[in-house]
C-alpha cells in the first residue's frame, strides 16, 4: 500500500500534473506567474488549503453525505467547506503570522475560486474513493505540483518578459506557448512509473 | 425595455467581452474540453445553461442577499444548476457524463459565472442578466467551438467525430499538450485582428483629422 501511495504521489507532482496533465487551476497559474515572489506565496497557499480541506471534504463525504443519501450534493457541500476553510485560515492566519498575512495577501481568498483545489477533492474522495490517509497524501502532492509548475513558469516569464516577442503574441499567448512546451517535457516523465 | 441596452448586452459577451480570448477566463474548461468538437459543444452548453439561470436568479434576489455573505450565496445559486446539469447529463447522456463529469463538477468554480454575477447580474434587471449570460455564453461557446475544430483537425484529424482520410492521429503526449499552443495561438490572433482593426480606426480617424484640426485652430485663432 505504501509504494502505491508513493508512486501516486510522484504522479501528482511530475507525470500527472495537475496544472500541466489534468489542466485544472490554470487562471491562478497565468495569473499569479509574473513574479516569482507571488508565484511561492500562491503556490505555498494552495498547498495549505488544498492539504486541510482535503481532511474536511473526506470527513464531511463519509460521515455526513454518505450516511444520509444525499451524495449527489457533493458539488454544493465541497465548495461551501472550501469556501469556509479559506475564511477562517485568513482569520488564523491574521491573528496568529500578521507577517505569513502579509506575504499571502490577495492570493488567499482568491484560492476559493482556485479549480484545483475542488477538483482534486472531487477527484480524491468522490470519484476514486481513497483512503483519509492516501486522500491526505495525495492532496498534498498534488499542491506541491502546483506549486512547482508555477515556479517554473515564473522563471520563464521573466526571460520571455525581456524578450522582443510580436506584439499579439505578448502577455498571455506567450505564456500558453512556455506552459504548452512544459507540458511536454512534464508527460516524458510518464514512463518511469510504468 | 430600451432596445439599445439590450442589443448593447447582447452583442458585449460575444466579441468586446469575449470571456475566453478577452477577459481570459475560465481557461480550465477551455483547454481540457476541447479535444473535439462534440465535448466542447457540450461544455459551452453547459457552462450556457449555468450562466443564464444563475444570472436570472441573482439578479431576481439582488435586494434580498446581503453584501456581506453574497459570495456564498451565489456560489449556493451556481452550485444548484451545476447538480441539475449533473443529474441531467447523468440521465440522459451516461457516456459523455462519465468523460466530462470532472469539468461538469468545476462548473461551480468557473470564473466567468462568478464575475458575472458580482460585475453585471447583482446590478441589473433579470431580463437584462439573462441576456448578459446568454451572449457570454454564447461567446464562450463560440471560442470552445473555434478551439475543439482546430484541435481535433490537427491533433486526431478529423472533423466532428468523422475521419478525415489520409490524415494521421499524433499520438498521446502532443495531444495533450497541444491545447496549450492553439489557444495561445488563437488568443494571439484574435489580439492580431484587433490590433489590424484598431490600427485601421486610427488611420480613418488620422484621415478625417486635417477638417477637425483646421477647424480647431480656426477656433485658436479667433480666441487669441
Amino acid at each position: 500500500m505504501t509504494a502505491s501511495v508513493l508512486s501516486v504521489m510522484f504522479a501528482a507532482v511530475i507525470s500527472n500534473n495537475i496544472v500541466l496533465s489534468q489542466y485544472q487551476g490554470i487562471c491562478p497559474f497565468l495569473g499569479v506567474s509574473k513574479k516569482l515572489s507571488s508565484a511561492a506565496g500562491m503556490g505555498f497557499a494552495v498547498i495549505f488549503v488544498m492539504a486541510i480541506s482535503a481532511v474536511f471534504t473526506w470527513l464531511v463525504y463519509n460521515y455526513i453525505l454518505l450516511p444520509l443519501k444525499i451524495d449527489y450534493l457533493y458539488t454544493m457541500a465541497f465548495i461551501l467547506v472550501i469556501a469556509s476553510l479559506v475564511q477562517v485560515t485568513e482569520m488564523i492566519v491574521k491573528r496568529y503570522s500578521p507577517t505569513l498575512y502579509s506575504a499571502l495577501g490577495v492570493y488567499l481568498p482568491l484560492i476559493t475560486t482556485n479549480c484545483a483545489i475542488l477538483g482534486t477533492a472531487n477527484s480524491a474522495v468522490v470519484f476514486s474513493s481513497y483512503a483519509f490517509i492516501e486522500t491526505f497524501a495525495v492532496s498534498v502532492a498534488t499542491g506541491v505540483g502546483f506549486l512547482f509548475a508555477i515556479l517554473l513558469l515564473a522563471c520563464v516569464r521573466l526571460k520571455t518578459d525581456r524578450a522582443d516577442i510580436p506584439k499579439c503574441f505578448r502577455g498571455f499567448p506567450i505564456t500558453l506557448v512556455t506552459a504548452a512546451i512544459m507540458a511536454m517535457a512534464f508527460a516524458g516523465f510518464a514512463g518511469i512509473l510504468a | 425595455m430600451d432596445k439599445t441596452k439590450i442589443k448593447e448586452t447582447f452583442l458585449g459577451g460575444i466579441i468586446r467581452n469575449n470571456p475566453t480570448f478577452v477577459l481570459v477566463l475560465g481557461t480550465c474548461p477551455t483547454i481540457a474540453m476541447t479535444t473535439s468538437l462534440f465535448q466542447a459543444f457540450a461544455m459551452g452548453i453547459a457552462t450556457t445553461f449555468v450562466l443564464i439561470f444563475s444570472n436570472l436568479f441573482v439578479s431576481l434576489l439582488r435586494d434580498l442577499i446581503p453584501d456581506k455573505v453574497r459570495i456564498p450565496c451565489y456560489i449556493v445559486i451556481i452550485s444548484t444548476f451545476v447538480i441539475i446539469v449533473q443529474m441531467v447529463m447523468q440521465k440522459f447522456m451516461p457516456d459523455l457524463y462519465t468523460t466530462m463529469r470532472a469539468f461538469i463538477a468545476l462548473i461551480v468554480v468557473n470564473c466567468i459565472i462568478l464575475a458575472r454575477a458580482e460585475s453585471f447580474a447583482s446590478c441589473n434587471k433579470p431580463l437584462y442578466s439573462m441576456i448578459d449570460g446568454f451572449s457570454i455564453g454564447l461567446g464562450f461557446t463560440g471560442a470552445l467551438c473555434l478551439i475543439g475544430i482546430v484541435r481535433e483537425f490537427f491533433a486526431g484529424g478529423a472533423f466532428a467525430g468523422m475521419k478525415i482520410p489520409g490524415f494521421p492521429a499524433m499520438s498521446g503526449t502532443g495531444a495533450s499538450a497541444f491545447g496549450f499552443i492553439v489557444f495561445g495561438c488563437m488568443m494571439a490572433l484574435f489580439n492580431f485582428v484587433i490590433q489590424k482593426v484598431n490600427e485601421r480606426k486610427e488611420k480613418m480617424k488620422a484621415a478625417s483629422l486635417p477638417l477637425s484640426g483646421g477647424k480647431a485652430e480656426r477656433l485658436g485663432e479667433v480666441q487669441v
